[in-house]
């Protein structure tokens, strides 16, 4: 204990060298979502502007902070001043502001977004708080506290801002009293399926075993997600001590983080962290003097989804084909090398250093009855706000797509959550209430946060034909239903998307659907045709519209529609033609153009760079030919 | 990869089966593929057959068996850059170069792979070159990007190993 009252005085000191100095700071958030901003060239600026100035300034670099749409976001904080942050800052920009800023005293308060101060300051500047920007309000920072507040590469950062005083609230609890917090919380595991935690952490504690296991799944293989990977990259260490805590409440002396390849930076930062934990105690042999011994190993992943499914996750850590095994027995019970293995998401894990801390009761105000906490979700797609976001569960899908996301430019169609095995709602269930219940009963998933926001130049027989590819493409191989009905279904619906599509196929998709939904080995395989069975039942219209007026509305399904230019929308700017690499726009400049339809391949360049919503999809003229295929 | 390359690779590493697919992604970070005599190599140190490490292998998408292009270009066919026209770029790369995914130009320049994802779906749609990401990626900028390839065949593309040489994600300017 004395050895951590240390450390931690340390690290508070170190924090407050920083904070309270005489000196600028700056902030800049270099996340891969920063970065794919091009915040790394900001950076060099900043470092530019700062030795041109000859000013001494601290520079943190930062994890995401939320809103990716406004990145790269540069934050400074000039001594006695509050921090304050300036959006879509490119390297010019970077230069006028800091120059402003240090040399003229100027903070141009036209440029920034918002402020970390009080009110007055906003009475003084004109500035608004950055919490109060549309996209935040709603928001509550739990789980992502510190991104965007700490340099997730230090672990002084994260000491001094209470950082492992869960752990050590856990030391005092014992392990009975840890998993008597957990259960008060109400919190349910955020992988997906909602799994009560403290129910998991009970059965693996009373499991026999000479050894157990904690295996934290960072595998996030929803494409269109990245709450976990924005989490590890912005503060790792609350991952890691929520690990920590776990594996004292079980009893596990191991620990592994199976990480996506994808996310080389995460790796990366894990790897940093780790290091540092041994170096200050807090893992290995007799942490801290309490006698739990504790290690934790980064184990990257190879590339298949379905690896993010427990059982086919440990075949995997064994050096396996990661294909799923019947459960029972539960990993829990019997898992890794035949040991009880508890696996969390990465999320969990997250929320545990604040449940410990803070205790089960502060969290469980969070949320609904039931569904307590917060929960983040990466809001993607059509959305005019994107990036990630935390709520408190039971918030509608109102509130997310239209509060928080801004809505959509072209009108709005659908939401779709859950990933690949999750489902795609329509408009009238907008005043959903977003918790495990209703997202199941609706027909989707919550599953690990994924939100993608569609418009109406989304297709959805397109979309339930692309989650399908991926299904057919990561499905294992191992239980027939899957392997084979993935195939019927995506076979089926490429027909529909080609203009073959004739009303028996909608029973085929019905059918194949139930046998998968009630005999596939794994998760996997018996959620596969949520995307279909969802657009089926509540976009029906549009399936027909593919299979009777051979039409797709929406533009996506290339043989069944062609373009159009709407004369009196076209100001003849010539962008479209510039753009069509088929030679099939003619035209003269400030006049109307024209689509030659026989050589127009339907690639959609100019429908994409067409500011005046001038070139439309319509119905294709001719009658088609219809192939038979065999 | 030779019989003392991989014991140098291997050496925090237990030989034991589990150690199997950390070994394989260190073999290939260092040569870019995995050879017939490293898979002959491994399947000694571990003492398991060579069977076994090609069916494991050949499971997980990462792992590749034939030397790779000089440059590597991956599109991301993930759920938000397919709804931001993902399909797009790759049927762009087909035409450009004849490519689909997993295939190699026949001089050996450009590799090419659909990806699922890289995380960076508020970006979207997103490529990634030689371990750089470009984010908010459209057909015209695409080409650009396929044509500096085919007339600069010199830019590295070496695995990101260290820290310098992690995907840096850089912003295209319209
Ligand atoms: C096909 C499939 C893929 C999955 N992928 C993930 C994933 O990427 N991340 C995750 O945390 N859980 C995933 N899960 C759920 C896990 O099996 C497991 O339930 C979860 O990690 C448990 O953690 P929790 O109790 O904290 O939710 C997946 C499940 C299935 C069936
Ligand atoms: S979907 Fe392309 S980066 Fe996530």
């Amino acid at each position: 204990m004395q050895r951590f009252n240390q450390i931690k005085q340390n690290a508070l000191k170190n924090w407050k060298t920083i904070t309270n100095s005489s000196l600028p700071v700056i902030y800049i958030g270099t996340a891969s979502c920063g970065r794919a901003a091009g915040a790394l060239k900001t950076l060099e600026a900043i470092q530019g502007t700062l030795q041109e100035l000859n000013q001494p300034a601290y520079i943190l670099q930062v994890g995401c902070i939320g809103p990716c749409y406004l990145e790269p976001l540069m934050d400074i904080q000039l001594p006695g001043k509050p921090r304050i942050s300036y959006s879509k800052v490119t390297p010019e920009k970077a230069h006028k502001i800091l120059q402003a800023a240090l040399v003229g005293d100027d903070l141009s308060p036209s440029l920034a977004v918002g402020h970390f101060g009080d009110k007055e300051f906003t009475k003084e500047t004109g500035i608004p708080p950055f919490f109060d920007l549309a996209m935040l309000k709603p928001q509550v920072r739990i789980i992502l506290r510190n991104c965007g507040f700490i340099d997730p590469e230090n672990l002084d950062h994260y000491l001094a801002h209470d950082g492992y005083a869960g752990f050590m609230n856990a030391l005092e609890k014992g392990p009975t009293g840890v998993i008597e917090e957990v259960k008060e919380s109400g919190l349910r595991g955020r992988g997906g399926a909602g799994f009560p935690t403290y129910k998991k952490w009970e059965i693996c504690r009373n499991a026999e075993g000479e050894d157990k296991y904690v295996i934290c799944n960072a595998d996030e293989g929803d494409p269109g997600a990245f709450m976990n990977r924005s989490l590890i990259e912005g503060d790792p260490h609350a991952v890691l001590e929520g690990m920590l805590i776990a594996g004292y409440a079980i009893g596990a002396n191991h620990g592994y983080v199976y990480v996506r390849a994808e996310y080389p930076l995460a790796v990366l930062r894990l790897g940093k962290a780790i290091q540092q934990m041994r170096q200050a105690g807090l893992l290995g042999i007799d942490i801290l003097g309490s006698g739990f011994n504790f290690d934790i190993n980064v184990k990257e992943g190879a590339g298949a989804f379905v690896c993010g499914e427990e059982t086919a996750m440990i075949a995997s850590l064994e050096g396996e084909r990661g294909m799923p095994r019947p459960r029972p027995p539960f990993p829990a019970e019997k898992g890794l090398n035949g040991m009880p293995t508890l696996i969390n998401n990465t999320e969990t894990f997250g929320i545990l250093p604040n449940v410990l801390r803070k205790g089960g009761k502060w969290f469980s105000q969070f949320g609904t009855k039931g569904n307590s906490g917060t929960k983040t979700f990466s809001l993607v797609g059509k959305a005019r706000h994107t990036g990630l976001i935390e709520v408190p569960l039971g918030m509608t899908l109102r509130q997310i797509v239209f509060d928080i996301g801004g809505g959509t430019i072209k009108p709005f169609k659908a939401v779709q959550t859950g990933g690949p095995l999750g489902g795609c709602l329509s408009a009238t269930h907008l005043d959903t209430p977003v918790d495990y219940e209703n997202m199941r009963a609706s027909g989707s998933i919550m599953g690990s946060g994924g939100l993608i926001v569609l418009d109406e130049s989304t297709c959805i027989v397109d979309l339930a034909r692309y989650f399908l590819t991926f299904s057919e493409c990561e499905s294992c191989g191992k239980c027939t239903p899957c392997r084979i009905g993935s195939r019927i279904l995506l076979e089926t619906l490429e027909k529909i998307a080609r203009g073959e599509g004739v009303d028996e196929d909608l029973d085929v998709l019905y059918r194949v659907a139930d046998t998968m939904q009630r005999t596939a080995l794994c998760g996997a395989g018996q959620t596969a045709p949520n995307p279909v069975l969802t657009t089926l039942k509540y976009f029906m219209n549009e399936y027909q519209t593919h299979i009777h007026g051979r039409y797709c509305p929406a533009g996506v399904c290339t043989e069944l529609f062609e373009y159009r230019i709407i004369p009196e929308k076209c100001p003849g700017c010539g962008r479209c033609a510039q753009v069509c690499s088929s030679d099939a726009i003619y035209g003269k400049k400030k006049e109307p153009y024209s689509i030659d339809t026989e050589k127009c391949i339907r690639c959609r360049s100019c429908y994409e760079v067409c500011k005046f919503d001038a070139i439309v999809p319509v119905p294709v003229s001719q009658p088609m030919k219809v192939e038979v295929t065999l | 990869m030779e019989r003392s390359d991989i014991i140098q690779l291997s050496k925090d590493l237990v030989y034991e089966k589990g150690s199997l697919i950390p070994l394989l992604q260190r073999v290939q970070q260092t040569e870019g593929y995995i050879s017939e005599e490293s898979i002959r190599e491994i399947a000694r140190l571990l003492k398991i057959s060579e069977n076994h490490i090609y069916g494991v292998a050949s499971f997980y998408s990462q792992f590749r068996f034939q030397k790779p292009g000089k440059n590597k270009l991956k599109v991301c066919l993930g759920t938000a850059c397919h709804v931001q026209g993902g399909q797009l770029l790759a049927q762009e790369v087909e035409k450009q170069l004849g490519l689909h995914s997993g295939e190699t130009t026949p001089d050996g320049n450009i590799e090419y792979e659909e990806v699922m994802c890289l995380g960076c779906c508020a970006q979207a749609a997103v490529v990634e070159i030689n371990g750089l990401i470009y984010s908010k990626m459209t057909s015209e900028k695409l080409i650009k990007k396929i044509n500096e390839l085919t007339s600069h065949s010199e830019i590295s593309a070496s695995l990101p190993v260290s820290e310098e040489e992690l995907p840096q994600i850089v912003e295209e300017s319209a």
